[in-house]
């Protein structure tokens, strides 16, 4: 899908934030993603419009990262950390009974399109092993019976952050493709000016060193 | 606050221990990155405090302070900070959350927990250097910090902290969250910027050896790690003289450790860098309190994932980075991993092996097809279908992506001088050579459960006679 | 320079090589000093021509730059002083052995199938630096075998080592970043965006700099083996760069063009156009023996003796007044002077045109100051584009333009009626009002600018281009912007322009060896060696017997002469009016009129269908001689292959005519030619055809000539009685007989639409896609419309010679501009 008029006026005003508009290619492409849960062709070619390079090129760099997603997934991806700290209390073991439970195969997408299994690299949540996240949002120090315990309670409409989440995250849990959810907005009377880099000079306020060397001196 | 065992729980894994506290002061309250939390707690008075003063002056502070870097290299801020070229703008700030090491979990806890912290240590730095735009590149899997950002921004923001004319000053600064998307590598510094192009995320060459020079768009651009910036306004309010205080001559201040794996108080603690040991951290009464079970310590990463390991023999080194370079291995970012006697080594090696094989940006020929045929050739083993050869064709595609004698802190347990870190590497940036750290370390160290795994299997053909010698 | 003046050239970088000290230049990587000085540094990204990545790791080499030995990628190394290297140390061997085998891990076996066996850098270097055999049991990385990335090229991945030429290639020299690296790591893979596939007219070029097998082009596929092929270095006769080629054959059959670094021109690149070429020559529709019109009014085959016989006595038969002789670009220089000498010396007439009336005045083109292209791309310089579109029309010369815009700060200023290919990158945009230009040439060149506008062109653009010529070395990119525009206002453009300080014109006519045609007298008031039928005529006549004795017709007064019945003979050497002048209503009554045709060429193109008699002429490597560049530069064209059936070069059909006309010009081949012109043309006194064949790398460049002469001036365009100006242009691939006999060019002709700025659209009340239909005085088309927003109000634009659309309908040559109402169909 292209972007909606109301993601449009979001995404022209992140490609303002930037001094070159290539740089808002990624932050688009999960806008698209929060649209549609995944990424399409046609998102790709209007943010190709909207950067001024060619689809190859977003296709190019999305498809370098691995939370772009260029096919239908869950509207619940689930990244369960086998990393090191992970792996030695136990996360290969809770991978396999992740499989078990949701029928698919680390990768693979549950025939209701409920869920995504991922097998991920660490989460920075070493401490906390072993952990997963649900659309990028912690569940810590996990155990098989933990993990069935959410996927029931998503399964049955319950917002599983409440119950099993960590209290840093009061939830609710969006679907696949949300992120933050509060955006940065900059008021247009704030905006210190954002300009390209061919037009810069040196910032005024660097004037106070020979203020100060003069004071001092 | 802080349960019995001192962890909080809107904190997860952050222990409230005895100890100085400079970045983490307001873990403990639940509020924390609220703007009228932190405004309470004494925040926003290093930017007035760096106002103050002309923009060299605030330069020197940090300079003065030897601020160490902490995202992985340990160089000192206030350094780096001198090396833009006079007279070339713009000047950009690049803010690296990609905190994405096996093992490090630190950044994330301060973005999310005291968003502020950071902003203000980012207007400070920009002031200081004259650079006109600064973008917060926080890790794509961060949700939750990227919130807390984007909220803090805003407020900030709408509160006169950042923005046109800071404070009715004739600061201007603009601060970005970028988020990025999945992609280990993007934490190295240039990658970090091609991202930030909108580009793959895949290392530049060096040199030039710093973006401070060649960045952002080509212009000089500052590259620091959260924690790195999060300092700075303590440091602005309590000068660097109070900050020497702490921690050891050469590595003054604190930093964040998380202590991952088979301890019994796994956590992320706030330590005084340069003078605990490893012992302490492991045993200590203030840090984690033993090894689960009473189990013997068999290995840990000092470091993070591309850190060589250290054994028992490395115990009582401090927590100092020349000292833990000279010794084979290096600090990093603060991600220590303990394993007990239960290990599998071939199994840690291979995941750690693994991560480099999966995270390769695919720009060096031995790095993108090494790191994958390494750990092809252990899942072999693994699984039993390796070959005697397998070792030290093992140890030679190693060679072949950091050639020369590996830093191993093994060399000094087998009474060989040891080699220090960081190793030669035949590609662009360490990634490669990182994969090279566990095998080289598990094989030095346990070669014999290697071999079992091999000799296991009888019906595997020998390749040649002699081939397992 | 005298003896005693101190030097202060820098005298080199002292490198150690292999223990043996080396003086690398100024800024130079390490990896070409060591293969200037004799130590070939094994290879696969690195590329001269393009920024150096990095990437493989095969280059590594030990270097010591005081600090110890260590790994270094030579590729990314400049030399400096004192640096210590080892080519062929133990670590650097074991490094390169190691690089060749992690490449070879996922390579297929499949060299014996594969079209870059035997020419294949990845083989080559396996067997000089590779390791003995593999250790690698695993299983390949396995990809879908070849796929078709475009019409010409497909991708076979699996082969692909990600050397990341193909797509710094697509990206950096091309302009057209529509192949990308796609994945990560190991995974990662070169593809398009789906479904948009890499349609640059360069694609080509990245097949030729593949190292391995992964990048095929369909025209060779599976044609012949490396060793199998014969090679000789030639120049492209598709356009007037003369991109330099190797033409490549087996058996007596051209198989492939590839392009050859010429420092001076293309820098190896090639358009797909010069590289699939060959095809076209290689045509079963090209002619093998000579045509004559029979009994029953067909055109069938006749004995060389025959045709030349009818061909004899319709030249002698007409008063050479009655005579036009329209084309011969597509001859070499040698055979244009044994035309010129024929039709000029022995016939008598100056009714003789190369250009098809969609060039400019020779005298334009020879008498203003001439640039090279590498004066045009001197770094800080600023090119006026105020011709055709380089992209379109120049394709290699695009290709160098750009990269002066990109790398080397030259400033690109649009003069042109609608945007062109590069405007992405030029600085300033200055679309005048078609017929219009010239009072935006005078502007620029330092007059006053009154009202708020020249030409259509806002006065802001138009002094900030102004102040971005001041005190720069300004090349003006000289040529026919718009077949709708008469050359009248470009010649008063370019007069106006002469008077910026050092300007100089880079010629932009483009057909195939038109220059050397206008310097070898092809065209009316000229005689051979750049010399005007006034200055030179006596001289001449002394040589030749005689000359005609006042100028001749130009192409559009042979048409029109034609078309009322004043002529009686027209001769189409390589030409076809009908397709190519910008009239062809005139051309089509000029050819339906005039009473006898004669024409020279290699197929029975539109125009020659008419014709009493055709005489095949060989084509590009079927005969030996040169070509004139753009830039006025000889280069060689060599014969590699014999013509079809009995076809014979041109220049032997010129001797021959003449001898049936009982001038015996004493030609024996084409170095004859130089030897006669060497005493009748100053500027040829040091050229010859040995000289041309042992400079085929950077060629001979020819300067001087007539001085300008009074530009020919321009009736002011007609108040608009109709709402829109015309632009016509050109497109890459068309409908042009070359391109038509070719099938892998064939297909490419991408149809064309009415462009119009979105506002005056919306005053149509028209829609992207919508049917219009345009009429002008003369004619009336529809098309399709689409809303463009780079294209000047009150303009509209189509493209010629594409199918559907018979654009040239609407033009009328007797009108300085074409002005068009257009209409919802
Ligand atoms: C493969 C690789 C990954 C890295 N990842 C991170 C990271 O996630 N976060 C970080 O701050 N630095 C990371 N670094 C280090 C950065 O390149 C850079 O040195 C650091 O951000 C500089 O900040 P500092 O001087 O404040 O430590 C990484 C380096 C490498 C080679
Ligand atoms: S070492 Fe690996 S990750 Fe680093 S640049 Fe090379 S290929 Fe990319
Ligand atoms: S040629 Fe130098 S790295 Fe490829």
């Amino acid at each position: 899908m292209r972007f909606t008029a109301e993601n449009l006026r979001i995404a022209e005003e992140i490609v303002a934030r930037y001094p070159l508009k290539k740089s808002a290619l990624i932050p688009l492409l999960h806008l698209a993603q929060e649209q549609d849960g995944w990424v399409t062709n046609e998102a790709m070619e209007h943010i190709a419009e909207l950067c001024e390079v060619t689809p190859a090129e977003v296709i190019g760099t999305g498809s370098f990262y691995e939370m772009f997603k260029f096919h239908p997934v869950g509207r619940y991806v689930v990244n369960l950390c086998t990393n090191i700290a992970c792996q030695l209390l136990g996360a290969e073991e809770l991978l396999h009974h992740a499989e078990q439970t949701l029928g698919v195969k680390a990768g693979g997408t549950t025939t209701d399109g409920l869920f995504t299994l991922e097998d991920v690299e660490c989460i920075a949540a070493c401490t906390e092993a072993p952990c997963f996240q649900i659309n990028y949002r912690y569940f810590n120090r996990t155990t098989p019976e933990a993990f069935d315990e959410v996927v029931a309670a998503i399964r049955s409409g319950k917002d599983p952050l409440a119950s099993h989440g960590n209290s840093a995250d009061p939830g609710p849990l969006p679907p696949h493709g949300t992120l933050a959810r509060t955006r940065q907005s900059i008021p247009a009377d704030r905006l210190g000016g954002i300009i390209p880099p061919e037009e810069a000079t040196e910032p005024v306020w660097l004037a106070r060193n020979q203020q100060g060397d003069a004071a001092n001196g | 606050m802080a349960d019995a065992q001192g962890y909080i729980a809107h904190a997860p894994g952050y222990v409230l221990n005895e100890g100085p506290k400079i970045v983490t002061s307001r873990f403990p309250y639940e509020d924390s990155y609220t703007l009228e939390r932190y405004l309470a707690t004494g925040g926003y008075e290093g930017l007035k405090a760096a106002l103050a003063r002309t923009p060299d002056q605030v330069h020197a502070e940090v300079r003065d302070a030897t601020l160490l870097g902490r995202g992985g290299a340990g160089f000192p801020a206030g350094t780096k900070w001198g090396f833009c070229p006079p007279g070339v703008w713009p000047r950009y700030l690049v803010v690296n959350g990609d905190e994405s090491e096996p093992g490090t979990y630190k950044d994330r806890l301060l973005m999310e927990r005291d968003p502020h912290q950071l902003i203000e240590g980012c207007v400070i730095a920009c002031y200081a250097l004259g650079l006109s735009q600064c973008f917060l590149y926080v890790r794509g899997e961060m949700a939750l910090a990227q919130e807390r950002i984007a909220t803090a921004l805003n407020e900030a923001y709408a509160a006169g902290y950042v923005g046109r004319n800071i404070l009715g000053s004739e600061l201007s600064v603009d601060v970005v969250l970028h988020w990025g998307a999945g992609a280990y590598i993007v934490g190295e510094e240039t990658a970090l910027i091609e991202s930030l192009e909108g580009n793959r995320g895949m290392p530049r060459l060096k040199p030039p050896y710093f973006p401070a020079a060649i960045g952002l768009y080509g212009k000089p651009t500052i590259v620091n790690n959260v924690e790195t910036l999060a300092n700075v306004p303590w440091i602005l309010v309590n000068g660097a003289e109070a900050y020497k205080q702490y921690g050891s001559e050469s590595s003054p201040g604190t930093r964040m450790l998380a202590i991952s794996g088979h301890v019994n108080r796994p956590g992320v603690y706030e330590v005084p860098q340069g003078v605990v040991t490893f012992r302490d951290l492991f045993y200590g009464d203030n840090y984690c309190q033993g090894i689960r079970d009473g189990n013997a310590l068999k290995t840990f990463i000092p470091g993070g994932g591309s850190a060589p390991w250290f054994f028992e023999d490395q115990l009582d080194l401090p927590l100092e980075g020349r000292v833990v370079g000279a010794a084979g291995s290096m600090l990093g970012s603060g991600a220590i991993v303990v394993m007990d006697e239960t290990t599998d080594a071939v199994r840690a090696c291979l995941r750690v092996v693994r991560f480099y094989a999966r995270e390769s940006c695919g720009k060096c020929t031995p790095c993108r097809e090494g790191t994958t045929w390494e750990e092809r050739i252990l899942q072999r083993i693994l699984d039993g279908e390796g070959r005697p050869s397998d070792i030290d064709k093992l140890l030679d595609v190693a060679d072949n992506i950091s050639p020369g004698p590996d830093p191993v802190a093994a060399w000094e347990a087998e009474g060989l001088p040891a080699i220090p870190f960081p190793p030669k590497q035949t590609t662009i940036c360490p990634l490669g050579p990182s994969s090279v750290a566990p095998i080289a370390s598990a094989i030095r160290r346990f070669r014999p459960e290697f071999e079992a795994k091999i000799t296991k299997r009888d019906s595997i053909p020998v390749m040649a006679a002699g081939g397992g010698a | 320079m005298t003896t005693t003046e101190p030097t202060d050239a820098p005298p080199g970088i002292p490198v150690t090589v292999n223990g043996q000290e080396i003086l690398a230049e100024p800024g130079e990587l390490l990896i070409d000093a060591c293969e200037r000085t004799g130590a070939y540094i094994p290879r696969f990204c690195y590329h001269p021509r393009m920024k150096p990545v990095g990437m493989c790791r095969m280059c590594l080499v030990e270097v010591d730059t005081g600090r110890g030995p260590a790994l270094q990628p030579s590729c990314m190394l400049p030399c400096t002083p004192g640096m210590k290297v080892e080519t062929e140390s133990e670590r650097t061997k074991k490094a390169q052995e190691g690089v060749l085998e992690f490449l070879l891990i996922n390579h297929p076996l499949d060299c014996p199938v594969c079209d870059k066996g035997g020419e294949c850098p990845l083989q080559d270097q396996t067997f000089a630096y590779g390791p003995g055999e593999s250790r690698f049991v695993e299983e390949k990385r396995h990809f879908e075998k070849p796929i078709p990335i475009s019409e010409n090229v497909l991708l076979d991945r699996e082969r692909c080592i990600l050397c990341d030429r193909c797509t710094r290639f697509a990206k950096e020299v091309a302009g057209d970043p529509l192949i990308h690296f796609q994945g990560r790591g190991n995974h990662t893979q070169v593809n398009t965006f789906p479904d948009d596939p890499f349609n640059s007219y360069f694609s080509g070029n990245t097949v030729q700099i593949c190292p391995v097998g992964a990048l095929t082009a369909k025209p060779y596929r599976f044609k012949a083996r490396p060793w199998d092929l014969e090679e000789v270095e030639s120049t492209a006769t598709v356009d007037s760069v003369g991109a330099r080629i190797a033409v490549q054959s087996s058996r007596n059959v051209v198989l492939r063009y590839l392009g050859v670094d010429s420092d001076a021109v293309n820098w190896g690149w090639l358009t797909d156009k010069e590289r699939f070429a060959f095809e076209a020559f290689n045509s079963p529709d090209r002619l093998g023996s000579p045509l004559v019109r029979g009994a029953d009014g067909g055109l069938g085959q006749a004995s060389w003796g025959a045709a030349m016989r009818r061909a004899a006595e319709l030249l002698a038969g007409t008063d050479p007044a009655r005579i036009g002789v329209i084309g011969g670009s597509r001859l070499s220089n040698e055979a244009q002077y044994v035309w010129a000498r024929l039709l000029k010396g022995v016939l008598g007439t100056d009714n003789v045109d190369a250009q098809l009336d969609d060039g400019l005045p020779a005298a334009t083109v020879l008498g203003l100051p001439r640039a090279t292209i590498a004066d045009a791309c001197t770094p800080g310089g600023v090119v006026v584009l105020l011709g055709p579109d380089p992209k379109e029309e120049l394709g290699s010369l695009y290709l160098r333009l750009r990269h002066a815009a990109v790398e080397d700060g030259v400033t690109l200023v649009e003069c042109t009626p609608r945007p062109t290919g590069l405007a992405r990158q030029a600085r300033h945009h200055l679309h005048p009002r078609p017929g219009e230009v010239a009072e935006l040439a005078r502007a620029l060149a330092g007059g006053e600018i009154a009202g708020t506008d020249v030409a259509g062109v806002p006065a802001e653009a138009v002094r900030a281009a102004a102040a971005a010529m001041q005190g720069k070395q300004v090349t003006v990119l000289l040529g026919r912007p718009s077949l709708a525009e008469r050359p009248g206002p470009i010649v008063d453009a370019a007069h106006a322009l002469a008077a910026v300080p050092g300007v100089r014109f880079l010629s932009g006519l483009r057909r195939g060896n038109v220059h050397g045609a206008l310097d070898m007298g092809l065209a009316p008031g000229l005689l051979p060696g750049r010399q005007t039928l006034d200055a030179a005529g006596a001289a001449f006549a002394e040589a030749w017997g005689t000359v005609p004795g006042s100028t001749g017709l130009d192409t559009l007064g042979i048409l029109r002469a034609a078309a009322e019945g004043r002529l009686d003979l027209l001769v189409l050497l390589g030409a076809d009016p009908l397709s190519d002048v910008p009239d062809t209503t005139l051309a089509a009554e000029a050819l339906a009129k005039v009473p006898e045709v004669l024409a020279v060429d290699l197929f029975v193109n539109a125009s020659a269908a008419s014709a009493s008699v055709v005489l095949a002429a060989a084509g590009p490597g079927e005969f030996e001689g040169s070509f004139t560049n753009l830039e006025g530069r000889i280069s060689h064209l060599a014969r590699k292959v014999t013509p079809p059936g009995t076809a014979r070069p041109d220049w032997m059909l010129g001797v021959e005519l003449a001898a049936l006309l009982g001038a015996d010009l004493d030609i024996t081949g084409p170095a004859d030619v130089w030897t006669e012109l060497a005493a009748l043309a100053p500027i040829y006194a040091d050229v010859d055809l040995a000289r041309i064949r042992a400079e085929v790398r950077e060629g001979v460049l020819v300067t001087g000539g007539p001085a300008a002469l009074a530009p020919e001036p321009t009736s002011a365009p007609k108040a608009d009685a109709y709402s829109y100006r015309l632009v016509a242009t050109r497109k890459m691939y068309d409908l042009g007989v070359m391109a038509s006999h070719a099938p892998s060019l064939a297909v490419l002709a991408p149809g064309t639409s009415l462009g119009m700025h979105p506002l005056d659209a919306d005053a149509l009340g028209v829609a992207d896609g919508d049917t219009v239909s345009v009429t002008s005085p003369r004619g009336a088309v529809t098309a399709a419309l689409r809303r463009q927003s780079g294209i000047p109000r009150g303009v509209v634009t189509l493209e010629v010679l594409q199918p559907d659309v018979a654009t040239t309908t609407l033009i009328d040559a007797a009108d300085t501009v074409v002005s068009v109402r257009v209409e919802r169909a």
